[in-house]
């Protein structure tokens, strides 16, 4: 460490005898890694040794395999705790990557020479500083950090004692005045390579004479190594392919004369290691043979002299952990610092470039962003990328740089080629500054860790994998059930649909039951290979699937809002803490931007019924609860002015985000965290409102007189509030005029469902809408609209079926055929007991008048007080045909009302043979209902009546 | 000097003037630029004096000489100072010799030096940026350091016709004689092109297209053609153009892309922080309360606080917080319109209240500056009260007020 000289000379002489060939590089440097391969193909030695866990020696041969692409990782984890792991990311413009590649193209051996990853795996988690998660703070760091970005195990762990770490390129770059070391970095290795071969633009920039300010920490020599480097390079001078890292190796021999370790205390350990391994490649191969490829950092303490022994003793009684590597591909996404488990660039995509580039960088540069933005279709001529390139080189040398950077070009882009605007310049960052680009590894690799954990995981619940498709009930209170529905719903989440959710055989109340149909397939092995990218354990992966998918969909346009509900809705059964709060912001960010209302009300189920699973699940419901009581604030909001102007499709969409929205509020008013006592509360507080509710018009209903019971205690959510201003909204719709009918009929029916409407009040309404001013088309609307979903009302309210009866008998003959699909449609839906009640109610004659309850006629109800021999008969053949001779004793009014399942006139014959001559056009409108709507009742009456109509069939063959 | 002195006064007097005065440049070229270089400091004094507002280059004379003498880097020709010098007088900074430049523009450092870059290239500087963003101010200091006269100038109205941009005659000369180059009468664009110097063109956007149009030789071609003489007047070295435009504003020309596309565009921000804005606003609301003689409002500066989140939660989409993102309004809610609404609440509060600026006073204006499209902002303020404002600590009587104001 002392003595620089002799650094000095080992590292530059290289081909010299006394010494191997030393290459401090940067992980990830384009000029670092063309460095290496001039320096290589110079020095030609037979051995190459890289920084990099020796465990990877193993798996060296895959890199020469023609299907590694990079960028991959060299993946090091503990046998026995798949979560507990490291990577070394590589990409193509690694100078790894390139002696690595360097090394299989000319026969020669590759040697892994940095501390085992048994050793460092285990040291990375007993040891307080947090070695391992330095290694990711410092962000794969400039250099002389080792290669190894963030472990997997240090999840959320910060180090905790963070100790003041040299930053080796930082202190080097503000030796020389510069206060971006990433730019010093560029300016110094990165584009000397380039710029000698590229005539320099802008001539008239000042040189880069910077003043070097002594700071007080640097050692004079160090600065001046530093301003050496910095000053340009000629280029005429004949390149000398050690030079570089001669340079480079002296300045950082005189930081470490300064710094000693520079707060990276392992590295001392790591360097012995090394030192040992290069001894040992020197005694095999000869010291004028073996080439070192490390962190440049570490080329002083490889080239200090230091006895094996004293290495040894540093050695000595590492913990060690069993621990295996492999290969897995990496993206230029996750190289970028951005991300978890990123190697500290931000630019991967640039840096690509410019190790890929075979001259004029900016100019190709350029004209790759004009490329990028015509497919945008914007309108980018090549004159435009004359003057992107002018600028780029006069902004260069106005801030002083040898060669414009991507900090130059990308100014230049945004003022020329996109006008100003940051809009594009995103899609320039994001698809070229760090790119698109996925690697790949060949099939041979070992397993990933991620098939360890699921073969864990898999055990701990204690399910098999089989070919053969299984129901698997799951009641999500037992312990064992619940760890297996996170299993199946974290793997469904990567993408490995090893279990399908099944429709719960227990249907409707699905809250604690849960079934899957398993079946494992083989291809499913090669998806959590795949899936192997995301992280090392199940639980690991899916949470950073789900928040990628979040964060994508946080940028997509379109359909993301119902996208991010999905998601949210997969998350929160997977049990992912660490990914809900980003689903939930990405979902609330997008819900605050999303401009239509039906889709905000389609989010709404969704979220409030995995508030409701959270319930069941132990997950804390709180922050799906605000956000969805935010989304339905939006809603209520929303609403009223998208029903404005509708035509009838759109009130009829409306009508159904409506629905879904009130049912969603309602729960979610009862769901919400306060929910216990509040339950009570609410339904008390709003009846209480009631005899206002008159006062439908008054749109604004949060000065909610209504005193809250406990409002100290209620949650920023605040359900019963809510629920409030939900009603006041339905409340000044239904009574608003301009509304279409449909809309407003329906806001009156869910008000007097919840017994927020009094019913003289829905008589009222009814009314009101149905009087002789209303167009019949309008009316028929609102009638739909009121009375769809459930008919027991008018069997009930014989004052509404009165209002409903009245209207339709004075609906003049030519509006009629308008407004029979409407009400067609209603009656349809109503089941088929009840339309049969209604029939009988209308059939008794002219309503109103008889208004002492159906009983009273003495007979069953729906049916008329004796059989009408004569009429029955007429059916009767029909219906013996129907049913076969077997089923003759049957042949009752009541067989006939499971008749009309069956298709065609029979069905209608029987139903009005059941019902008799209908009294008035409401009959006949039932009737028509009943005979439209083909799919009447339940399943087992289709089911009767079909198999009715097989033993007909049956008994016909058999006859003939 | 007595031509100096004879400027210096014309200065001050109404544009008809000014082209007589031009006039006598463009006859004497080699005399106008003794002129200019000897005369600067001296009637930097005397303008100084009198002027109601001084130009950037005669107000920051000091400045500009002191970088001048130790600005020793290359310097594009006919530009006073080098690229670095005039990044250096618009962000300021100590010089070598200890001399402090103050800044004049505070912003990114990146939209200087492009806008400098761009200058030093040949291709036209267009600034944009919603209103109160200071495009005119740092387009003035641009021309002041680069050519060392912010005054040739035009500005863009509706009315602004094509001899404003090319040139127009003096007609009694162009009767009497018949057209000569003496009868003509340059525009700041054509005399600036003469003498290699920056023409700058305020509010682009506002100029009607056809006039804009103009431009285009001018900026393609560095020529401009006089037909009525057979001649052309062609840019020397040094010459460039800097104009700004309202991209928010509505009723404005959009520019053509053919004129588009001459021009290297740099967008300024607005500011960067609330504590930045609610100083300006509040430094603003100030002088113009003292203008119109309102009495100070001591507790005030909670509702400038408030008024200022609120346009900038708007405009930005996102609360403050980060946390919430919120719909933006159609209007532009620029800095400058908040500082209407709030000295619009200051004359309410001082007239008609107790003289203490309260939500009540802000909230009116305040609707009127975010709801500008009835139908959609409408719901975007609803929405905005009912999921930010409602549930903000210390919000109520803001959130009450607006309420009142928006039923």
């Amino acid at each position: 460490m002392t003595d620089a000289v002799d650094t000095k000379g080992r590292a530059a002489r290289g081909a010299g005898p006394e010494g191997p060939l030393l290459l401090g590089i940067r992980h990830h440097g384009p000029g670092s890694a063309r460095a290496v391969r001039a320096a290589l193909d110079a020095y030609a030695p037979r051995v190459v040794l890289i920084e990099g866990p020796p465990e990877g020696d193993a798996v060296v041969p895959l890199a020469a395999s023609p299907d590694m692409v990079p960028p991959v990782a060299l993946l090091a984890h503990a046998v026995n705790e798949p979560g507990k792991a490291a990577f070394w990311p590589l990409a193509h413009f690694s100078p790894e990557w390139v002696a690595l590649r360097w090394a299989a193209e000319h026969g020669v051996p590759v040697r892994f020479i940095d501390l085992p990853a048994a050793h460092a795996l285990a040291l990375g988690d007993g040891d307080p500083p947090a070695e391992a998660d330095g290694e990711a703070g410092e962000g794969g760091a400039r250099d002389g950090g080792p290669g190894a970005a963030a472990p997997g195990g240090g999840r959320g762990a910060p180090p905790a004692a963070e100790e003041l770490r040299l930053d080796p390129l930082a202190a080097l770059a503000e030796a020389a005045g510069y206060d971006d070391p990433e730019r010093w970095w560029e300016d110094v290795v990165e584009h000397r390579g380039t710029s000698a071969r590229a005539p320099a633009p802008a001539p008239d920039g000042p040189a880069p004479a910077r003043s070097a300010p002594a700071h007080p920490g640097t050692p004079s020599g160090a600065a001046s190594r530093a301003t050496e480097l910095t000053e340009p390079r000629r280029a005429s001078e004949a390149p000398d392919p050690y030079e570089p890292f001669a340079a480079l190796a002296e300045a950082m021999a005189e930081l470490r004369a300064v710094h000693g370790d520079g707060g990276h205390r392992r590295d001392l350990v790591r360097e012995a290691h090394m030192r040992l391994r290069l001894r040992e490649a020197c005694k095999e191969f000869g010291d004028g043979h073996t080439a070192v490829v490390c962190g440049a950092w570490h080329v002083p303490a490889l080239a200090a002299r230091s006895t094996v022994t004293a290495d040894r003793r540093l050695l000595k009684g590492l913990p060690k952990v069993k621990a295996e590597v492999t290969w897995v591909p990496w993206t230029h996404r996750r190289l970028a610092r951005a991300s978890g488990y990123g190697a500290g660039i931000a630019s991967p995509g640039w840096y690509g470039h410019l190790f890929s580039a075979p001259d004029r960088p900016v100019e190709r540069w350029m004209t790759r962003i004009a490329e990028l933005l015509r497919e945008q279709d914007m309108v980018v001529s090549s004159a435009h990328v004359i003057e992107a390139v002018r600028l780029a080189g006069t902004l260069a040398s106005l801030r002083g740089r040898p060669l414009a950077g991507l900090g130059e070009t990308l100014d230049a882009a945004r003022a020329v080629l996109c006008e100003g605007s940051g809009v594009p310049m995103d899609l320039v960052a994001d698809r070229l500054v760090v790119g698109d680009v996925l690697g790949r590894v060949p099939e041979g690799a070992p397993a990933v860790p991620l098939q360890r954990d699921l073969e864990r995981c898999r055990r701990a619940v204690r399910l098999t994998f089989s070919a053969e498709v299984r129901e698997l009930d799951l009641d999500l209170r037992k312990e064992t059930d619940a760890a297996r529905s996170r299993l199946l719903h974290r793997l469904r989440l990567l993408g490995v649909d090893w279990g399908e959710p099944a429709r719960s055989r227990s249907a409707g109340t699905g809250t604690f039951r849960e079934s899957w149909r398993l079946c494992w397939e083989p291809e499913l092995s090669v998806r959590v290979a795949e899936a192997g990218i995301w992280g090392t354990t199940v639980y690991d992966a899916a949470t950073a699937k789900a928040r990628s998918a979040a964060e994508e969909a946080a940028t997509a346009d379109g359909a993301a809002l119902a996208r991010v509900t999905a998601l949210a809705e997969t998350c929160l059964p997977a049990a992912l803490p660490e990914a809900v709060p980003v689903v939930m912001r990405v979902l609330a960010d997008r819900a605050a931007l999303e401009s239509d209302v039906g889709h905000l009300a389609q989010a709404l189920p969704a979220l409030v019924r995995t508030v409701r699973y959270g319930d069941v699940r132990g997950t804390d419901p709180v922050v799906p609860a605000r956000v969805a009581a935010g989304l339905a604030e939006r809603v209520c909001v929303g609403l009223p002015p998208a029903c404005a102007v509708l035509d009838a499709e759109g009130a009829r969409d409306m009508r159904t985000h409506l629905d879904v929205a009130h049912q969603a509020v309602t729960l979610l008013a009862r769901e919400s965290p306060e929910g216990g006592e509040g339950a009570g509360s609410w339904s008390g507080a709003v009846s209480g409102a009631d005899p206002g509710s008159r006062s439908g018009t008054d749109p604004d209903p949060v000065p909610d007189p209504v005193p809250d019971p406990e409002p100290k205690s209620v949650p920023v959510p605040g359900g019963a509030a809510l629920l409030g201003r939900w009603r006041g909204m339905l409340r000044s719709l239904a009574a608003r005029d301009g509304m279409p009918g449909l809309i407003r009929g329906r806001c009156a029916r869910l008000l007097l469902d919840d017994g927020a409407l009094a019913d003289e009040e829905a008589a009222r309404l009814m009314g009101l809408a149905l009087s002789p001013g209303t167009p019949p088309a309008e009316a028929a609307a609102w009638v739909e609209g009121f009375l769809s979903g459930g008919g027991m009302l008018l069997v009930h309210d014989e004052r509404l079926l009165t209002l409903v009866d009245r209207w339709l008998t004075a609906v003049p003959a030519e509006a009629f055929t308008d407004v029979l699909p409407l009400l067609r449609r209603t009656f349809a839906e109503y089941e088929a007991g009840v339309r049969r009640t209604l029939g009988e109610l209308i059939r008794r004659g002219p309503l109103g008048t008889t208004g002492d309850g159906p009983a009273s006629g003495g007979a069953l109800p729906g049916f008329g007080p004796g059989l009408d021999e004569e009429r029955a008969g007429a059916a009767a053949d029909t219906v013996l045909r129907l049913l076969g001779a077997a089923a003759d004793e049957a042949v009752s009014p009541a067989a006939a009302a499971v008749a009309p399942a069956a298709p065609g006139e029979p069905a209608t014959a029987a139903e009005s043979a059941a019902l008799g001559e209908s009294g008035s056009p409401l009959g006949s409108a039932v009737l028509s209902g009943t005979a439209a709507s083909g799919a009447w009742g339940a399943d087992e009456l289709t089911a009767t009546a079909a198999s009715a109509v097989a033993t007909a069939n049956a008994v016909t063959k058999g006859g003939a | 000097m007595t031509q100096s002195a004879e400027r210096t006064a014309l200065r001050e007097t109404a544009e008809t003037t000014a082209h007589a005065e031009t006039t006598a440049h463009a006859e004497t070229p080699a005399n106008a630029e003794t002129t200019e270089t000897s005369g600067s400091t001296s009637h930097a004094e005397a303008t100084a004096a009198g002027a109601l507002r001084p130009h950037a280059e005669d107000a920051f004379a000091e400045e500009l000489a002191a970088l001048a003498a130790v600005d020793d880097r290359p310097r594009p020709e006919r530009w006073r100072l080098s690229p670095w010098a005039v990044a250096t007088y618009l962000l300021g900074g100590e010089l070598p010799d200890g001399r402090v430049v103050t800044p004049k523009y505070i912003g990114p450092r990146r939209i200087v030096e492009v806008a400098v870059s761009t200058l030093a290239t040949d291709r036209a500087l267009l600034l944009l940026g919603v209103p109160g963003t200071a495009k005119t101010w740092v387009s003035e200091h641009l021309a002041a350091a680069v050519s060392g006269d912010s005054t040739l100038l035009v500005q863009g109205t509706a009315g602004t016709a094509e001899e404003a941009v090319r040139y127009g005659w003096n007609y009694a000369q162009l009767l009497a004689q018949g057209p000569s180059r003496a009868a003509l009468v340059p525009s700041p664009v054509m005399r600036a092109m003469a003498e290699g110097m920056t023409a700058r063109v305020e509010e682009l956007t506002r100029i009607p297209a056809d006039v804009q149009d103009t431009l285009i030789t001018i900026l393609s071609e560095k020529t401009l053609p006089v037909p009525e003489l057979g001649e052309e007047v062609q840019a020397v070295r040094g010459f460039n153009l800097i104009a700004t435009a309202n991209d928010r504003d509505r009723g404005v020309n959009e520019l053509s892309s053919a004129l588009r596309r001459r021009f290297n565009t740099v967008v300024l921000p607005l500011p960067a922080t609330t504590e930045d804005e609610v100083d300006i606003v509040a430094r603003r609301v100030d002088q113009l309360g003292r203008s119109l003689e309102l009495p100070p409002a001591p507790e005030g500066f909670d509702e400038i606080r408030r008024v200022v989140t609120v346009f900038r939660e708007l405009r930005d989409g996102v609360t403050d917080d980060g946390r919430t993102k919120v719909k933006s309004p159609s209007g532009t809610l620029s800095t400058a319109e908040a500082i209407s609404v709030v000295t619009g609440g200051l004359a309410l509060a001082a007239h008609f209240g107790d003289g203490v600026l309260r939500a009540g006073d802000v909230a009116a204006g305040l609707l009127g500056a975010v709801v500008r499209d009835p139908a959609s902002d409408r719901v975007v303020w609803q929405e905005y009260l009912e999921t930010v404002v409602r549930e903000r600590e210390g919000w109520k009587d803001f959130y009450r007020a607006c309420r009142e104001v928006s039923a």
